[in-house]
């Protein structure tokens, strides 16, 4: 049988030795907060994001009703038990191209990170990954006591032990490829707020 | 291999004729650089976190082949189906394969440097697929049929005006119109309809953990993610020396990846692909290309610690007053002028003279490539490899057959002296003097250094 491709690369790497060197140590104290949630806050703003925080979730409702792109919203979707205006059941849709129409989604984010303004989601909170994306105005509501100082910390929480589409989120799609002016919603949603609950 | 070679001086010369362009192109990308500089300054360990990235880049790869059959079984694991491609023909062939077997004739795509190096795009359309490329300045680049100018920034030689002329051709948009808000929102209304047309998503990859066998694309666009969560069709090209051993390393690597390339603490969207979409299938084609010949290769291995941020593009005072298209190389500036030449050295023998050897790429690369080292050192080799071109071959000889002795040197800056005094301009300043075609020589002394030296020793005796 011929050599495969896999072969042919897997020897030729294997023909050259290079002098190793031990992997590094990694060190989680690095980049620590004395007010992680302000930090938080702060860096989520100047990448175009916008931080509340909430008591409850009559709270979160309460101010979601006196934003504007909630109060034009068409479809209003949402995972979170509880939100208000939900007529779309995004949990019901087959095809992930009928989100297309969804102006507004309402999804919990699993914890945020200080250092970068970032927010970890994943596919175990959504039917479709596309959700993410497609929609017009995202809304993610974090556990306030979910939020860690830096990447490092943030990577000893993960597994990815089995088959799962997870992301970071930080900020509001965007793009600044036309004469580096920033331009706010590229392809995903036009505004990001993160509900610190 | 290409015959023909590229001069960059003379490519440079077409960029340059236009005097505010280059001031324009070279202040839009120090304007990056800065916004680099205050985001890595922000960042207390960033030195060490350098230095980190360093060792575990050159961990894994002295362990390459380990973490690539490592990362092979994980991602199988994990229902993800993996290719390997030897050179470019081949992964394409690979993708178009994939393709056809699910009868794909749309196909939406992200940024992937790796795609553009195998000339991907028109391979596929000549056998009847449509390829939209969905980053913004990727998207302006293939409506004008020009490749990326820069590997973070496709279209930062484009300006808003000729943009607008673009889009009000190719999508309609107002005649004169140069507002970006407004023609990003007609990007956007383009691309959607792409988008929910596509049957299929092609994505690059900035890095594949071995230990998970999980690939994780950076966009700030969502292009990469919306593109491949409506198909149910994944395709992710990979070159091999994007493996990172641990998921922990990504918290290295992520932390320096968008800082160095654009000042953000992170891009938008830092996705994590482990096994194909629910229902849908993910393809993973690993390429070698030259790769694994760059890795044994004692002088230059350290290339392939790129995490292509471009943050040494941007720092460098010959790509931002040449513009990228002036290298005539996939990627260009400092880390494309190393790579160029490993490539194919007859051609891009003038890269590594793109050089002012200022080291400032060195002093930016988050990932440590001794870049500017490396680019001394291709000086050398083209040299070795008689691939100079005879006028400067000859240049080089002379200069080294007049330093090498005193004599001589001395006798020569007298002569010198006296030349530039009594020749005339037009003998002085013509084609053959290439030094002299935007200076002044300067006003020779009369005494030279070692005359004035030993009158004044003289006196003061």
């Amino acid at each position: 049988m011929a050599e495969t491709s896999r072969d042919t690369i897997l020897q030729s790497l294997r023909a050259a030795r290079l002098e190793s060197v031990e992997l590094p140590e990694l060190d989680p104290s690095w980049s620590q907060f004395a007010d992680p949630r302000a930090r938080f806050a702060q860096v989520l703003e100047s990448v175009g994001g916008r931080c509340l925080s909430a008591a409850d979730l009559q709270d979160v409702n309460r101010q979601l009703a006196q934003r504007t792109e909630f109060q034009q919203a068409k479809w209003i979707g949402s995972t979170v038990a509880g939100v208000d205006r939900v007529n779309f059941d995004v949990m019901g849709v087959g095809d992930p191209h009928e989100l297309e129409q969804l102006d507004f989604f309402v999804a919990m984010g699993q914890f945020a990170i200080a250092e970068n303004g970032a927010v970890w989601v994943s596919d175990a909170q959504v039917p479709h990954r596309a959700l993410w994306f497609i929609v017009q105005h995202l809304v993610l509501i974090v556990p306030a006591d979910q939020i860690v100082h830096n990447l490092h910390q943030a990577y000893q929480r993960l597994r990815f032990d089995h088959a799962e589409f997870g992301l970071l989120i930080a900020g509001p799609s965007k793009t600044a490829d036309i004469e580096q002016s920033l331009v706010i919603g590229a392809h995903g949603p036009r505004s990001l707020t993160v509900i610190l609950l | 291999m290409s015959a023909t070679s590229c001069n960059h001086a003379k490519e440079a010369d077409r960029f340059t004729a236009d005097r505010p362009r280059v001031q324009w192109h070279d202040q839009a990308l120090w304007f990056v650089r800065a916004k680099r500089d205050a985001a890595a300054h922000a960042v207390e360990e960033w030195e060490q976190l350098r230095e980190t990235a360093s060792q575990i880049k050159r961990h894994t790869l002295a362990r390459l082949p380990e973490y690539l059959e490592q990362f092979e079984e994980n991602a199988l694991r994990l229902g993800a189906q993996v290719h390997w491609a030897r050179d470019a023909d081949e992964h394409n062939r690979i993708v178009l394969r994939i393709l056809q077997q699910h009868g794909v004739h749309k196909l939406v795509k992200s940024k992937s440097m790796l795609t553009e190096e195998c000339h991907l795009n028109p391979f596929l359309e000549q056998h009847g697929i449509e390829v939209v490329d969905t980053d913004l300045g990727e998207r302006i680049v293939q409506l004008r049929d020009q490749p990326p100018s820069h590997i973070v920034l496709p279209a930062i030689h484009i300006k808003k005006e000729e943009v607008g002329q673009l889009f009000h051709q190719c999508l309609g948009t107002e005649s004169g119109a140069t507002d970006p808000k407004y023609l990003t929102e007609a990007a956007r209304g383009h691309l959607r309809e792409k988008f929910l047309e596509a049957q299929a998503g092609l994505s690059g990859v900035n890095f594949a953990v071995a230990e998970t066998g999980g690939v994780i694309v950076c966009t700030n666009e969502g292009n990469a993610d919306l593109g491949t969560s409506l198909p149910r069709l994944h395709i992710a090209c990979v070159g091999i020396e994007k493996i990172v051993p641990r998921a922990a390393d990504l918290a290295v690597f992520l932390r320096l990846l968008a800082r160095s390339a654009t000042g953000q603490p992170i891009t938008t969207y830092t996705s994590h692909f482990h096994g194909p979409i629910p229902g849908g299938e993910l393809h993973i084609v690993l390429v070698d290309n030259g790769r694994s010949r760059i890795r044994a290769d004692r002088q230059f291995w350290e290339s392939l610690k790129c995490i292509r941020c471009g943050a040494c593009l941007n720092t460098c005072p010959v790509y931002r007053r040449s513009g990228g298209y002036s290298y005539q190389h996939t990627i260009p500036g400092p880390i494309g002028s190393v790579l160029g030449p490993l490539q194919d050295a007859k051609k891009n023998y003038s890269l590594p003279y793109a050089c002012s050897l200022c080291g400032s790429c060195t002093d930016v690369c988050p990932v440590k490539v001794p870049l500017h080292h490396q680019l001394l050192t291709w000086r050398g080799e083209i040299v070795r490899r008689g691939l100079l071109p005879w006028r400067k071959w000859l240049e080089m000889k002379v200069v080294s057959w007049v330093l090498r002795n005193r004599r001589r040197y001395q006798w020569s800056g007298k002569l010198a002296g006296w030349a530039v005094r009594w020749t005339p301009r037009w003998m002085l300043y013509n084609r053959l003097n290439d030094w002299g075609k935007s200076r002044e020589l300067p006003e020779f002394p009369r005494k030279s250094f070692r005359e004035l030296y030993r009158n004044r020793n003289g006196r003061n005796q």
